[in-house]
């Protein structure tokens, strides 16, 4: 507004910045000068590597979350859909390890695919109650969570289920392809998949048009109504995923995965420049964000912060990230 | 000759890179209507916010009855006198008339709110105003003819020397217009000053004293109302001649395209008629009167009641919105902003929607082809005249005619027999005006059907070949040729024979 703000260079330039990416690369600078200050042992390679694997299941469920996002509501229920998942594809495998004894991986594929079934009823349940009872998505996702986390519990009585085909942990969980963790390849291609089909597709390209103006959108032939219903059953499903790869991770069926992951996942999404107004978000930002919220976290191990207190700095940060998205939508409504 | 009201010389408003007003002289007298006129970003508005206190000068000076003055806020300016009806309502819908007009300033008992006082004093407002609306009714349930006169009952109270009107008549059925005329002709007799803003000029010749032109900023000229006339205003207002501005459009006896039997939606009575390839066929009518509710019903956008439409030989009368885009129907809403465009988005981003829909040149089925809706944004954006500039500048940075454009240039991404243009210039300068009827001609011309319907009854009368007349929910009458005139619209725009609701 005032003359001094525009004719400063250094000042406009990381306005602009500011307008195209968000908040993320300031953020992230101020995390790597912070942590590199409070732990020498925090910008090492091996960190680093540490940081990249563990970042692993954050980037597929924010990739989940983006998505419901750019189309205009967002996911509470992913943490549960992860629960969900664990549970289900765990009892799987243990059943069907006792049908076929001889053919484990026939049984780990049957138990992932009940998984993913599961998870597939609850981003079904969302779309519809999302596109066409049009609950609001708020209270549609946090209704299924509090549905899909009971029923969780109600199936394991609460205690975890073990007892699957150890070759299921040896490899997703613990196994490396071509040197490289096998998560870690999982997610890149998960990535790569989601690059194309946000940027390239045409269920893509309707799902950033329905977030943009849902009328406008209805007003060019696209069918609004299915067009949400996939955005919620992709996020379901990816994050579905994250709960086998979590599963294989922790050897066994847990009902209480994914506990904060909601949260996080937003606030990954929200920093890395997607909006909450749906419409805008980029892939490769949300992967950096989810990365950064790991990075932090790892970051706050190594300054030895408090558990309790990284929950209190990470729901302070998304709100931060709120903030600011606030002020660069208001930005990009005036002419930034 | 009375001393002024209010005065300002050599106003100027900067801000980045845009002087929105230059240097502009304009005065007001009491007693008298002043109108400032002008196209969308000729600077009625920053004029205005300036005289209102919502916004300071950049230099130049508002004198006040002699006074020099500087406004911090709409308070100081109320302070002295000066109240204004902004276009944007200010009233909160949940609360109830009362409770809207005493906000901030409510009748108290003791702690507590009198609510029995707000609405007894409320009801004697509208009284002496002569506006029939109950003071106890909750905002959101008015029309919002209602809701302006409840405004412009808010801004009533005080000592009041200047009322600045903008764009009040903009949503008000003609009824209305001469209630809120009757109004202002009340205060002028009081010897209030009044600033008004519209684009109607039908309205002038019956309130306005004085008008004064802004162009880009800068004053043309203030006239007398007597002494100038439509043409001249619009030579001013523009730089050119009306003659210029409503292109002739050639007819062609087309097939019928569209066939419109029986059609009913809720506050319309059953309504047929046909729409033929290459002709522009105009729909007119007040604000209320049903036309553009029926043609959202034919579109599936609003509860079809019965009837049937055919599309060339197929039945479309249950189709879903989209089908019937997909069938050749391209509806223009008339709200680009709630309805018509991203405004987060780009233009290209915007125009690429609808090849994208239509699968232009797909290579692998549900893969977009970028390069070709890249090619094919491009062209369209050449045919609606969008400056190269504005192409991947976010549409909410656009001025209303340029969003009026990438609104337009939606139509073309997609093969079309119908064009249905509701309101396609609502808020649109003349010059965007001009290039938007050359588009509908085009259009015409090349053996597309253009249905045009619009509250502006010189565009219909200009650009159509043949007409509807809608009043009270149905069709008045349907005229073409010499029928087409100003005086035989208007007598069917009041017919009252159908208004058994």
């Amino acid at each position: 507004m005032s003359d001094a703000t525009t004719s400063n260079p250094v000042f406009g330039a990381i306005r602009n910045l500011f307008v195209r990416v968000g908040v993320l690369p300031f953020f992230l600078g101020i995390a790597l000068v912070l942590f590199t200050i409070l732990s020498d042992k925090f910008l090492t390679m091996q960190n680093l590597m540490n940081v990249a694997r563990q970042s692993v299941y954050l980037v597929l469920v924010s990739m989940g979350q983006m998505i419901v996002l750019i189309s205009g509501g967002f996911d509470l229920s992913v943490g549960t859909a992860i629960a969900v998942t664990s549970v289900v594809s765990a009892l799987g495998m243990v059943w069907a390890v006792g049908v076929f004894p001889e053919a484990v991986w026939l049984a780990i594929a049957m138990g992932a695919l009940m998984g993913f079934g599961a998870a597939l009823l609850i981003g079904a349940v969302n779309g519809l109650g999302v596109a066409y009872f049009e609950v609001s998505p708020f209270i549609m996702t946090l209704g299924v969570s509090s549905v899909a986390a009971g029923l969780a519990l109600f199936l394991t009585g609460g205690v975890p289920v073990s007892g699957m085909p150890f070759a299921f942990a040896d490899t997703f969980g613990f196994g490396r392809w071509w040197g490289v963790p096998v998560p870690v390849v999982v997610a890149v291609i998960c990535i790569v998949l989601m690059w194309v089909f946000m940027s390239r597709t045409r269920v893509g390209t309707q799902i950033y048009a329905v977030g943009g103006n849902i009328k406008a959108a209805h007003l060019s032939a696209i069918d609004t109504k299915k067009t949400l219903m996939t955005a919620y059953i992709v996020c379901a499903l990816i994050a579905s995923l994250t709960g086998l790869l979590l599963t294989a991770r922790v050897e066994s069926g847990e009902a209480n995965l994914g506990g904060t992951i909601a949260l996080e996942s937003i606030a990954a999404c929200v920093i890395a420049g997607v909006s909450l107004r749906g419409g805008i978000g980029r892939v490769e930002n949300v992967v950096l964000g989810a990365f950064f919220i790991v990075l932090v976290q790892n970051g706050m191990n190594l300054a030895q912060v408090s558990s309790y207190m990284q929950m209190v700095l990470l729901g302070a940060l998304l709100i931060l990230a709120v903030i600011f998205d606030q002020m660069r939508y208001r930005m990009i409504m005036s002419g930034g | 000759m009375t001393s002024p009201l209010i005065k300002t010389t050599g106003l100027s408003k900067q801000y980045p890179g845009v002087l929105a007003l230059d240097a502009v002289d304009f005065d007001l007298v009491p007693g008298e209507v002043h109108v400032l006129f002008g196209e969308n970003g000729a600077g009625k508005s920053t004029l205005i916010s300036m005289l209102a206190g919502a916004n300071t000068p950049s230099s130049g000076t508002i004198e006040v009855e002699g006074e020099a003055v500087r406004f911090g806020s709409v308070a100081d300016a109320q302070g002295k006198g000066i109240y204004t009806v902004f276009q944007e309502f200010s009233l909160i819908p949940t609360l109830t008339v009362a409770q809207n007009i005493f906000l901030g300033w409510e009748p108290t008992k003791g702690p507590f709110i009198d609510h029995r006082a707000m609405r007894k004093r409320a009801a004697e407002m509208f009284e002496e105003l002569d506006f029939p609306i109950d003071p106890s009714a909750v905002t959101a349930t008015l029309s919002r003819a209602q809701q302006q006169m409840v405004e412009i009952t808010k801004a009533f109270h005080g000592d009041m020397k200047v009322l600045i009107l903008d764009e009040p008549t903009a949503s008000l059925t003609d009824r209305e217009v001469d209630h809120l005329f009757d109004f202002i002709e009340t205060l002028k007799a009081k010897g209030v000053g009044i600033v008004y803003i519209s684009h109607r000029m039908q309205e002038f010749s019956r309130i306005a004293d004085r008008i004064t032109v802004l162009r880009d900023g800068a004053l043309i000229g203030t006239v007398a109302m007597a002494d100038t006339d439509d043409a001249a205003l619009v030579e001013m207002m523009t730089g050119r001649a009306i003659s210029e501005i409503y292109p002739r459009i050639a007819q062609q006896d087309g097939a019928v395209v569209l066939d419109v039997a029986e059609v009913r939606t809720a506050g319309t009575l059953p309504c047929s008629f046909e729409v033929r390839a290459g002709e522009v066929l105009g729909v007119a009518g007040l604000v209320g009167s049903g036309k553009s509710r029926l043609f959202r019903s034919v579109m599936g956008l609003s509860p079809r009641l019965g009837g049937t439409v055919t599309l060339g030989d197929r039945d479309i009368s249950q189709a879903h919105t989209r089908e019937i885009i997909q069938a050749g129907v391209y509806y223009l809403s008339p709200d680009r902003k709630s309805e018509g465009l991203d405004l987060a988005k780009s233009s290209n981003a915007n125009l690429g929607v609808n090849p994208m829909m239509a699968r232009l040149e797909e290579k692998l089925r549900g893969f977009v082809n970028w390069r070709a809706i890249g090619d094919k944004t491009e062209s369209i954006a050449d045919r609606v005249e969008l400056s190269t500039g504005y192409r991947n500048k976010l549409v909410s940075q656009l001025s209303g005619g340029n969003q009026q454009k990438v609104l337009f240039g939606k139509a073309f991404g997609q093969d079309i027999d119908v064009y249905i243009f509701d309101e396609p210039t609502v808020g649109v300068d003349m010059g965007t005006r001009a290039a938007l009827y050359l588009l509908i001609k085009e259009l015409a011309e090349a053996g597309k059907a253009v249905v045009m319907i619009s509250s502006d009854l010189p565009e219909v009368l200009n650009l159509s070949h043949r007409m509807l007349v809608f009043a009270h929910g149905k069709i008045t009458a349907e005229l073409s040729g010499d029928e087409m005139n100003e005086d035989t619209v208007l007598k069917y725009f009041f017919d009252e024979s159908g208004a058994t609701a």
